[in-house]
């Protein structure tokens, strides 16, 4: 079932330039759903429509229609503050917020109005163990957040999307700063999520977007050139465009 | 000449170091200078007498009670109206404004502001503190008066503080579904506190240590007692420390110092707070 449909979507920033030109797809539930392709594609843009985070950008004109679960999130009466506990996002470079590990995993729930303390208890411990971290770090919960590593840190941001229970998880490179071993336990973590979760991920490479898709989309100059499962597009791709760049002859 | 050049390259950046450090070196003698100075001729007037009694004789003998007073009370009623204003124009700048025409203007207007005379935010403060809304010489008219001469510094400086919290905490703290105004208050604001305060000590220290904008709003010559209202005029340092060096014919000299001894200690202190906020905060940070 589609989670997501995305109906003809075009975005122009204030600069003038064009991010997306009549994009449309449908996401799948409980499956990870990736967008690649080269650099200023539009992969990006399209996560942050999904969460409204372009609200915070200079958005010259958006016309199209995003429907998660039915409902037109682009609407200006959308709320969007329980939007974006709907839908999750981990960034490129992991952002640990100025404060403890546990602080930074109950913020979004005390935000949102969470006090009990065996619920914010009860979310840290799913969610770091979700996140395949919890063993790593469930010593040291107060301890700074900064004092992990890069890939902990990494995970720690996922775990906090998690830990607001949302229903979608957007990924924007989340690996592209970490070691193959760090990359491994968070490509790992996405297969466990997906049952649970409908997960959007832009990968930082080809590789991962191969090994990682049930389904892909590959976006081109604000363009979606070819959308189809996963498997299809990477070993039979349709467009000339798609084979080109799946098998490196540019990008 | 080509085995030359090399020892004459290193001559020449050695003397242009030296120069260099000695300019530096420079800097400092000023400050060290005029402290030691000021502390060895007014150290003698200290005494509790002093710090604790009245003006006698014509202001000849005795203490400066008052004028301490003055200056502490005019400091808290500048903070009062400055801090909480210039925080909020700071915030305004730095997180809600777009950067267009309007924005630009009031940029503009704040450096113009620093950049006024001190005795001009003297004669201002007269006519519309003192005489169109009556509040007479007061502390409350001086007050005022110092708040608008100390609100650039404390919205320039707080803006850079905010400024400086990195983008992408904001962008995270809204991507968990806070708002624009939790991730100022939880995240951006906690961040910013230390670079904030050392920019409010250093308005509130500059604030504490004139005269010209006092002179016409608020101070008083002599005063028998100390104020009770913000109705009532004050004595304060800066303005007695002028009065005693200029209008008292016969001042013992020792008392002048005295006076300037303890108006340098009271602003060297608040700033030497602010520097230790400061030094603390970066020792703390975390990213």
């Amino acid at each position: 079932m589609d989670k997501i449909v995305i109906e003809h979507l075009t975005l122009q920033y204030a600069d003038g330039t064009e991010s997306l030109r009549d994009v449309s797809l449908g996401i799948r539930e409980n499956a990870v759903t990736v967008l690649f392709g080269p650099a200023g594609g539009g992969k990006s843009t399209l996560l942050r429509c999904l969460n409204r985070l372009n609200d915070l950008t200079e958005v010259r004109s958006a016309s199209g229609r995003i429907l998660i679960d039915g409902e037109n999130i682009l609407d200006p009466k959308t709320d969007v503050v329980a939007l974006r506990r709907k839908v999750g996002m981990v960034f490129a470079r992991p952002v640990v917020l100025p404060m403890s590990i546990r602080q930074n995993l109950c913020y979004g729930l005390e935000l949102a109005g969470e006090k009990r303390r065996y619920k914010l208890d009860e979310a840290v411990e799913r969610s770091l163990k979700l996140a395949a971290l919890w063993d790593e770090v469930k010593e040291r919960l107060n301890e700074p957040a900064i004092a992990l590593s890069g890939g902990q840190q990494q995970r720690l941001c996922l775990a906090r999307s998690l830990a607001l229970q949302p229903e979608i998880i957007l990924l924007d490179e989340p690996t592209s700063g970490l070691d193959p071993i760090s990359t491994g336990k968070v490509e790992a973590a996405l297969q466990e999520l997906k049952k649970e979760y409908t997960i959007v991920l832009v990968p930082h490479s080809v590789q991962q977007a191969g090994r990682t898709a049930d389904y892909a989309g590959f976006f081109l100059q604000g363009e979606l050139v070819e959308y189809g499962d996963g498997k299809s597009i990477f070993t039979n791709p349709r467009d000339k465009r798609t084979e080109d760049y799946v098998t490196g002859r540019f990008g | 000449m080509k085995s030359i050049l090399p020892l004459n390259r290193h001559l020449i950046q050695r003397l242009g170091f030296g120069l260099i450090t000695f300019m530096a070196v420079l800097t400092v003698v000023p400050i060290i200078v005029t402290v030691i100075y000021i502390l060895v001729r007014g150290a003698p007037a200290i005494s509790w007498e002093f710090l604790s009694g009245f003006p006698l004789e014509g202001m000849t003998a005795g203490g400066i009670l008052p004028a301490i007073i003055g200056t502490f009370y005019l400091t808290i009623g500048t903070a009062i109206f400055s801090v909480p204003l210039g925080i909020a124009a700071a915030i305004y700048l730095s997180e809600y404004a777009a950067d267009n025409r309007w924005t630009r203007l009031i940029r503009i207007s704040i450096i113009n502001l620093a950049g006024i005379p001190s005795v001009v935010y003297g004669l201002f403060g007269l006519g519309l503190f003192v005489l169109f809304l009556r509040f007479g010489t007061s502390i409350l008219a001086a007050s005022l008066t110092l708040s608008i001469m100390t609100l650039p510094v404390i919205i320039s400086t707080s803006e850079e503080a905010l400024r400086a919290v990195p983008p992408s905490f904001r962008t995270v703290s809204i991507s968990l579904g806070a708002t624009r105004w939790q991730t100022i208050r939880r995240i951006v604001l906690k961040e910013a506190v230390p670079g904030i305060l050392t920019g409010v000590i250093l308005g509130l220290e500059r604030a504490a240590g004139e005269t010209a904008p006092i002179l016409f709003t608020g101070a008083a010559f002599f005063l028998p007692r100390l104020p009770v209202s913000p109705f009532d005029a004050t004595m304060a340092l800066p303005y007695h420390l002028f009065v005693i060096a200029t209008q008292v014919p016969n001042m013992p000299i020792q008392i002048q110092y005295g006076t300037a001894l303890v108006l340098l200690a009271f602003v060297l202190t608040m700033n030497i707070i602010a520097t230790v906020i400061r030094s603390r905060a970066r020792a703390r940070r975390e990213w």
